[in-house]
């Protein structure tokens, strides 16, 4: 049996944005269908995003704790947000 | 030393300036600039003073640090009695002018009384001499400075002006340096211009002499520096992509309040944002952004240069605009943009550079307009009386508008008092997005609980420059908290405010503390100043000088009543994102933060309070 797939859209933003494919890049995001057993190395492995970078990642807009990025699966339909170091004010 | 010890007196009523000893007594207990200011402000002036009238006076002050060796050491704060809410007033600027004032021997200027005609104040060194300044009013910031720079000969003065709006009273009249360098709200700037004081041009070539430790000095800013320099976020993240980078970061997390609080994400953000502003234009292949730019003595840089689209209607046959300036930062982006739903950014861009040219604060007045453009789809305003059509996400009516306030002409004399004086007088007071009279920025409550706090309690009306809690909440600096919780918030808000009051005190760029704690600052002190800067004392410190602004607030008459939010983020709850569902639970937050305080169920320090922080 296939592996079942789910449909995630990544946003890559600030100095991340240059590892998206050209057209993407206006956009900050790309749509994915990736295997439902990816966690979010496996989103950004494809773009060669080195995981140091990953600064503040959001699921939907919720903080994913750096404890749980390794482990946490995605459902169907997720926005998975990533940027580098970042602050402002 | 690091404090030169030395302040001006001038008496615009008599016209003459006087050289005081600084009272190094307070020097200890308030460090410099907003806290020590603030001192001489409560000891000197009523609290119940009228704003705009000669009685209230308005000190620009430096810290310590200003003028050193200490990274991000250029700052001023001016410090007065604000027009728009009423309470203490101290707004902080960067650029070169601070540096340039402690540079010339000075640690503050008071100014008191009001000039019978316009004059500007000229400092070279340890003289000072008041000028005739009627040829410069009714100029802008951008005409005043080249102006005083040609008439002294002399291209590296430093000015510090208003412009028009400064002095037609708009309410949130900033106060503008080096061009595009804002001590931005609460209007400052109009109480200036109510003083017929024009600008203050600078020369200091003295230095800033008598630190301590020398040594010591020099081995603790390198140090502090390193760490500035090390950390991904004020290394990297604010020179590349400066403040604006939250806009994304804001929307995302479903905390941008949009078209005047009514949503809380805003569908332009990314058009509007720091990514947008360094992509090439579709127009002409070049990008908003220019470069980033520091301020004097700055190792971060975060500041913005940008160049407007010049086929873009706001600037087309207006080549005056055509050059590089002070481009969008976040609170300017949101309040120009989210605010109004208006994702044009040239259009923001040109707005931001008539917010610089004639003095006026982006965050109050995009507040405002948002304000005016929700009245106008109720059917209260009516294109006739506003003099165009004003739905939300209309451009041309934001930068329309921006056009009006900066020349104080037709509906602009409305905008240009708040949105709180202005939704009042239309019937609709529940549409000011205000606290205390002054607009919130642009971080909703709802989706960033901490916030409600801040602004509920901020001494000088609703503002982010009090208590960053974002930086907890969303960013995890320096540990993450829940954005959506109350619990753990009054405590986490008590130590921001504190902590930022010794920034702001210091003479140093609150935008350290993305990197630096008080551990980096404590030593940066000690080496610099006698006294006793340990972090301990520090923290006392922080505390004195927020407990000294509340106390004046209190005898200004305000209550524990003004410590609340706009009626829309405590009654009607986020549509989206992860807020949806929540209003700001100011109510279960400020029981504990007076607690904490050790303050009465009114807001009111205790006497044990008082006492213990030798009030
Ligand atoms: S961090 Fe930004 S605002 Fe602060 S001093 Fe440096 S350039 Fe100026």
């Amino acid at each position: 049996m296939a592996e079942a797939s789910i449909r995630v859209t990544l946003k890559l933003y600030a100095s991340l944005g240059k590892y998206l494919p050209e057209a993407n890049r206006r956009s900050n995001q790309i749509a994915l269908e990736v295997p439902a057993t990816s966690v979010m190395t496996d989103l950004i492995a494809p773009f060669a995003v080195p995981p140091a970078a990953c600064f503040l990642v959001l699921v939907n807009g919720v903080f994913l704790p750096p404890g749980q990025r390794p482990t946490a699966v995605f459902a169907d339909g997720d926005v998975v947000a990533i940027w580098p170091p970042v602050a402002g004010g | 030393m690091a404090w030169q010890r030395k302040i001006l007196r001038v008496d615009l009523t008599a016209g003459t300036c006087t050289q005081e000893a600084l009272n190094m007594e307070w020097a200890k207990a308030y460090l410099g600039q907003r806290g020590l200011a603030t001192k001489y402000f409560v000891e000197e002036v009523a609290p119940s003073v009228e704003p705009l009238s000669p009685a209230n006076k308005l000190i620009f002050a430096t810290g310590p640090l200003t003028g050193t060796m200490a990274s991000t050491g250029g700052r001023y704060s001016v410090i007065t009695k604000g027009p728009l809410t009423g309470a203490i007033a101290c707004s902080n600027s960067g650029g070169y002018w601070g540096a340039e004032l402690k540079m010339a021997g000075w640690d503050m200027i008071i100014f008191e009384g009001r000039a019978a005609t316009p004059v500007y104040l000229h400092l070279e060194n340890d003289t000072a001499t008041l000028h005739d300044a009627s040829d410069l009013w009714g100029k802008t910031t951008w005409e005043t400075e080249p102006a005083l720079r040609k008439k002294h000969q002399d291209s590296q003065l430093k000015i510090s002006s208003i412009g028009r709006a400064g002095e037609n009273g708009v309410l949130y009249a900033a106060i503008i340096n080096d061009l595009h360098r804002a001590a931005g709200r609460s209007g400052v700037g109009a109480v200036m211009g109510s003083k017929n004081l024009k600008a203050i041009a600078v020369r200091g070539t003295l230095g800033v002499a008598g630190i301590k430790d020398p040594k010591a000095f020099m081995k603790a800013t390198a140090a502090a520096k390193k760490v500035l320099a090390d950390n991904a976020v004020t290394g990297e993240g604010l020179p590349k992509f400066g403040t604006q980078v939250l806009m994304n970061v804001i929307n995302e997390s479903g905390a941008m309040p949009t078209r005047n609080a009514q949503d809380i994400q805003f569908d332009g953000a990314k058009d509007i944002s720091a990514e947008a502003m360094h992509a090439p234009r579709v127009t002409d292949g070049k990008a908003n952004l220019v470069t980033n730019q520091a301020c004097f003595g700055c190792t971060i840089a975060c500041g913005r240069i940008s160049k407007i689209d010049q086929t873009h209607y706001t600037v087309v046959n207006k080549p005056e605009y055509w050059g590089a300036s002070g481009g969008l930062e976040y609170e300017a982006a949101w309040a120009l943009g989210s605010a109004n739903g208006v994702n044009d950014l040239e259009a923001l861009t040109f707005a931001n550079f008539l917010c610089n040219e004639d003095g006026f604060d982006p965050i109050s007045f995009g507040a405002t307009v948002g304000a005016v453009m929700e009245l106008y789809e109720m059917g209260v305003l009516t294109k006739e009386q506003l003099g165009i059509e004003a739905p939300f996400g209309s451009a041309k009516a934001l930068t329309y508008f921006a056009g009006l306030t900066a020349r104080g002409e037709g509906f602009g004399q409305e905008i240009g008092l708040g949105s709180k004086r202005l939704t009042a007088k239309y019937g609709h007071p529940d549409l000011s997005m205000t606290v205390k009279g002054q607009e919130f920025p642009a971080y909703d409550p709802r989706g960033i609980q901490g916030m409600g706090l801040t602004y509920a309690t901020s001494n000088r009306g609703a503002c982010h420059l009090r208590s960053y809690t974002v930086a907890s909440e969303i960013l995890g600096i320096p540990i993450k908290t829940d954005p959506l919780a109350t619990e753990g918030k009054a405590g986490l808000v008590k130590a921001f405010q504190d902590a930022t009051a010794v920034f702001d005190s210091a003479g140093i760029c609150v935008f350290t503390s993305f990197a630096w704690t008080l551990v980096d600052v404590a030593p940066q002190l000690e080496a610099a100043c006698e006294g006793d800067w340990s972090l301990d004392n520090l923290n006392v410190v922080g505390e004195r000088i927020w407990n000294m602004e509340r106390q004046f607030n209190n005898a200004a008459g305000f209550t524990a009543k003004d410590d609340s939010l706009p009626k829309r983020l405590l009654t009607e709850a986020a549509k989206t994102g992860p807020a949806k569902g929540l209003v700001a639970g100011l109510s279960k937050m400020l029981p504990e933060y007076y607690s904490e305080r050790g303050w009465d169920t009114e807001g009111r320090p205790t006497a044990a309070t008082v006492e213990r922080l030798g009030l």
